[in-house]
C-alpha cells in the first residue's frame, strides 16, 4: 500500500515559488469555463476533478501544465459521466492532430 | 448532518491512516494532535464527492490548530508559532 501520494507533498523540500506573472492561453480560458459549465450542470465538482489529477504518473503530475491537469479530469468526467464515449475522443484527436 | 462531537477548546489527534481514494487530511498531519479552534460547519463528504456519489449527510469540519514544533521535527521557529488546518470529522479521534 502506498503510504503518501505523490500528489500529497506538504512540508517536502521544494524550490523557490515562480512568483511571475502571466496572461492565460485562449484554450486555458476554453477549459477553465468549461470545468465552470460542467459545476453549474453538476456534473463535476471539485473533488472529482482532484481525484482525476492525483491518479496522474507522478512524471505527469510533476511536468503538465495546470490547465493540461483539468484537461485530463474533464475528458475523464465526460466518459465517466456517459457524455462522450473514449472512440469518440481518440477520432477527435486524431482529427485535429490531422490538421497539423 | 451527522452530530458534531468536538467542541473549541477540545484536544483532538487526526486519525494516522492511509486509505486509498481522494483524501483532503494532508499527510503530515495525519497522527498528528492539536486543538480544535472552532467548529467550521457541515458539508458533503469530499471523499464521496470524489467519487460521484451525493457525500451526504454532511460531515462537520472543524478548524484544528497544530504547533509547529509538533508538526515538524525540525522547525527552528518561535515554539509559539502554529499551523491550522480544517479537518473533517471522520478523520479525528479523542487522544
Amino acid at each position: 500500500m502506498v503510504m503518501r501520494s505523490h500528489h500529497d507533498m506538504g512540508g517536502l523540500p521544494a524550490g523557490p515559488v515562480d512568483r511571475s506573472e502571466h496572461d492565460y492561453e485562449d484554450w486555458e480560458r476554453r477549459i477553465d469555463a468549461m470545468g465552470v459549465v460542467l459545476g453549474q450542470k453538476k456534473l463535476l465538482t471539485v473533488d472529482q476533478r482532484r481525484r482525476a489529477i492525483e491518479t496522474l504518473p507522478p512524471e505527469a503530475y510533476d511536468t503538465m501544465k495546470y490547465y493540461e491537469k483539468w484537461v485530463v479530469a474533464l475528458g475523464q468526467t465526460l466518459i465517466q459521466r456517459g457524455l462522450i464515449t473514449t472512440d469518440e475522443l481518440k477520432r477527435k484527436m486524431l482529427e485535429v492532430q490531422s490538421r497539423g | 448532518m451527522a452530530d458534531p462531537q468536538f467542541a473549541p477548546g477540545e484536544k483532538v489527534r487526526v486519525i494516522d491512516a492511509h486509505p486509498l481514494g481522494h483524501i483532503r487530511t494532508p499527510f503530515y498531519i495525519r497522527g498528528k494532535t492539536g486543538v480544535v479552534e472552532r467548529f467550521c460547519g457541515a458539508f458533503p463528504n469530499p471523499e464521496e464527492l470524489a467519487q460521484m456519489r451525493d457525500g451526504l449527510p454532511p460531515v462537520p469540519l472543524y478548524r484544528v490548530r497544530f504547533r509547529q514544533n509538533e508538526v515538524w521535527p525540525d522547525y527552528r521557529g518561535s515554539a509559539n508559532d502554529v499551523l491550522e488546518v480544517e479537518i473533517y470529522q471522520h478523520w479525528l479521534e479523542k487522544p
